[in-house]
């Protein structure tokens, strides 16, 4: 539990609360200090736990490939290698399987959501108090704060503004390839001149236009709320005495690793169902 | 569960980590991957290559192998007419030598004869007149009673 043995509901907020970074009400900048601050500071905030952690996974990911590419070679694979190859065949193969146009960026896309979304929801396999607290012990011993202050989040796929980036700037390549084959005509007739024909208009628009608009809402939410209530069963679990949190933890984490590659797999998947739609003509 | 900067920021580096991986991950190991299948796809075809050729080959040997064994058979064949050719010619210089010798042998002996007869002949007339001395006591003119004892000779 908490430091200073909190009350349930209180170690459940703080578990669930960011460590944000932005500018209070009074025009200082700084951290928040509770969840009300944190709400205060609007949209110009940042949320340094979910944006250290995820970059940090990024470059991990980036590191790893990079170093099994720099030195790969076409004869017999071992270690590394072989994992990196792995990988990208799988990635590959469900690419072709999907996507039949010509793009060079959709693989990599696809990887590298694949293996980042993966060490992102990753972490919630980390048990809840091992990063949280260690840097609630940073932000004590180093910066003097009052441990109720530090906050820390680490599952970057908890918090909605991670998948929602991702899954924007999918949208942005979806409406990106749809004009660039389409054309700009070929885009706007495709969300008004159907199901209904040319009589229908405005509610052609409606209709494709939250098609369209679902694709990103649901990617983001459905990575981030699986992983959510993930996250808050293993802090629930973690309430509990500590003499039975085995019994239930270890279970609920041996499930949640087919969750987390399952996720991950079917926000690479949707992606590049969604990017092939984007090449395609109705 | 606020939307903030965090939303910009995760999409920046995502578009960061997205294009780092296009430029410098992916294409490395999809041309190893492909230069792999390749050479696997090569491999395939020597080896299909090779067994077609060894196929030939050892057409070409069985067919090197009978043509052989046709022109043995014929050389021994050869060898073997040849050979009772030989025997046959053998046997018929064997033979005329032979009959040959004994032609000389038989003209030999009878020639013999001839002459032990002759000299049998010239012995008797001889041993006639002697015996015809004893016989009678007295010499007999031995040219008026040749005549008789030639004829006596001849006649033995």
């Amino acid at each position: 539990m908490g430091i200073e043995s909190p009350t349930a509901s209180s170690y459940i907020k703080h578990h669930l609360q960011n460590l944000t970074y932005g500018q209070h009400p009074d025009g200082t900048w700084g951290l928040a200090h509770d969840a009300k601050e944190a709400a205060d500071m609007g949209f110009w905030a940042i949320h340094v736990d979910t944006m250290a952690i995820s970059i940090a996974l990024g470059f991990l990911f980036l590191w790893l490939f990079r170093k099994a590419a720099k030195k790969i070679s076409a004869d017999t694979p071992s270690g590394l290698q072989n994992f990196v190859e792995l990988m990208v065949e799988f990635v590959d193969g469900s690419v072709k399987e999907t996507f039949h146009g010509k793009s060079k960026v959709i693989a990599p896309l696809a990887l590298t959501i694949f293996v980042w979304v993966f060490l992102m929801n990753f972490m919630d396999l980390i048990p809840v108090d091992f990063l949280p607290a260690t840097a609630q012990w940073i932000g004590v011993t180093l910066f003097g704060a009052d441990p109720h202050h530090v906050y820390f989040k680490f599952v970057p796929t908890t918090d909605i503004n991670a998948t929602l980036g991702m899954s924007l700037s999918v949208f942005v390549l979806i409406v990106f390839y749809s004009i660039k084959v389409k054309g700009i005509s070929g885009f706007v007739g495709e969300l008004t001149l159907q199901p209904f024909g040319k009589w229908m208009i405005p509610f052609n628009l409606l209709l494709e236009g939250v098609g369209l608009l679902a694709k990103p809402v649901s990617l983001a939410l459905r990575l981030f709320g699986n992983l959510y209530a993930g996250e808050l069963i293993f802090i629930l679990i973690a309430i509990l005495p500590w003499g039975v949190q085995w019994a239930l933890s270890v279970p609920w984490a041996i499930f949640h690793i087919l969750i987390i590659v399952l996720q991950a797999f079917i926000f690479m998947m949707l992606t590049i169902v969604y990017l092939s739609m984007a090449h395609e003509n109705h | 569960m606020n939307l903030n900067l965090t939303l910009l920021g995760q999409a920046i580096s995502f578009a960061i980590f997205v294009w780092f991986c296009m430029k410098y991950v992916w294409p490395p190991v999809i041309a190893a991957l492909e230069e792999r299948s390749k050479k696997i796809a090569d491999g395939l075809e020597a080896a299909n290559r090779a067994s077609r050729d060894l196929e030939l080959a050892q057409e070409q040997a069985s067919q090197i192998l009978r043509e052989s064994k046709e022109n043995a058979a014929e050389i021994i064949e050869q060898a073997n007419k040849r050979a009772n050719q030989m025997v046959d010619e053998a046997k018929e210089q064997v033979i005329a030598d032979g009959k040959r010798l004994r032609e000389a042998a038989q003209a030999e002996i009878e020639q013999d004869v001839m002459r032990a007869k002759e000299a049998l002949r010239a012995q008797v007339s001889v041993l006639a007149f002697a015996g015809a001395e004893k016989i009678l006591g007295a010499t007999i003119d031995e040219k008026a009673h040749s005549e008789i004892v030639e004829q006596l000779a001849k006649e033995l």
